[in-house]
């Protein structure tokens, strides 16, 4: 076995956090440029270049931060089931550290859409706050996310954590379909699906094109701030083992010398 | 001064909040990478450092 060899195979170069660290440092800057560029345009079309919508009129600006965050809290949530998947299946250890990074970023997202959406539901529905399908059921998400990024701090540096950790993960995942049918299986304020719905999406392109840009710049975002939380995640993992190693070999050359 | 209509403190609050959460976000990231940078290299200064780390590969990048 060749030694500190990095691997070539494109998979272990995705899964080796060596390889990772190596390959992800060149995009950091270029994915934190675009994440610019993408807010300075969403929020040129949205605040200025837009009309207000014909019914709710102003407050349709309110959409173009609430529906990137919703999407983002589901979309997260998603990627951490995945990396659950190949966690438990495979022992990716790529997997483990994606789902640990993304949890808190997934929970802040989560709680925005949540805030940005009561916001915009009290001038447009008359209330703050409904115990509908669709909002419960966010409630629910960001409660478990929260569930989640405390349970990553209690196993901290466990591997059998991990584990118990990917297993909650999956199950939890069984809100997010709850999340998005809600709004045509019950009763409620919150309006059907629009975007993402057979036949494609409902809404003038005028509305549609900030909505787009706006919702690409937050998943830009997002898996800008998910890269380096992993780098960092991957950078403590080390320095905790270089530490655990250094005081473990002290701890021996002690006892060598009392003997 | 753009008119938000009737209900602007409704928009603005929503878009500040956002930016607000938003820039917490980015700040406790990068925050965390140049903590645990620092870490690593002040571990390698005091000549604890990675078995397969050569001189030139700081294993810290």
């Amino acid at each position: 076995m060749t030694d500190a060899s990095l691997p070539t195979n494109w998979f272990s170069r995705l899964a080796h956090p060596g390889a990772f660290l190596s390959w992800s440092r060149g995009w950091v800057l270029p994915a934190s440029l675009l994440t610019i560029m993408l807010f300075a345009v969403g929020l040129w079309y949205a605040l200025f270049n837009s009309p207000a919508d014909y019914q709710m009129g102003e407050t349709v600006r309110i959409m173009y931060i609430h529906v990137p965050n919703a999407w983002l809290s589901q979309m997260v949530y998603g990627l951490m089931a995945v990396s659950a998947i190949g966690s438990l299946v495979w022992r990716h250890p790529m997997a483990d550290v994606s789902m640990k990074a993304a949890a808190p970023l997934g929970a802040a997202f989560t709680g925005l859409a949540l805030f940005t959406g009561s916001l915009w539901g009290r001038p447009t529905w008359g209330t703050y706050w409904e115990w509908d399908g669709r909002m419960t059921s966010t409630l629910v998400l960001f409660l478990m996310y929260l569930g989640l990024v405390a349970l990553w701090r209690t196993f901290e540096g466990q591997s059998r954590g991990t584990r118990i950790i990917a297993v909650f993960t999956l199950v939890g995942s069984l809100n997010i379909p709850i999340i998005k049918f809600s709004v045509d299986w019950w009763n409620t304020l919150h309006q059907p699906a629009s975007v993402l719905r057979a036949g494609g999406p409902r809404m003038p392109g005028e509305i549609l094109t900030p909505l787009l840009v706006m919702m690409l710049a937050f998943t830009v975002l997002f898996f800008t701030l998910h890269l380096v939380a992993m780098r960092t995640e991957i950078l403590r993992h080390r320095a905790n083992n270089l530490e655990r190693r250094h005081v473990s070999a002290r701890g021996a050359s002690a006892a060598r010398v009392k003997s | 001064m753009i008119d938000f209509g009737p209900h602007a403190v409704f928009i603005i609050w929503s878009y500040l909040g956002t930016a607000l959460v938003v820039a917490l976000l980015i700040g406790w990231t990068a925050y965390g990478a140049r903590t645990q940078k620092k870490r690593l290299a002040d571990l390698q200064k005091r000549g604890i450092s990675r078995r397969s780390a050569s001189p030139s590969n700081s294993g810290d990048r």
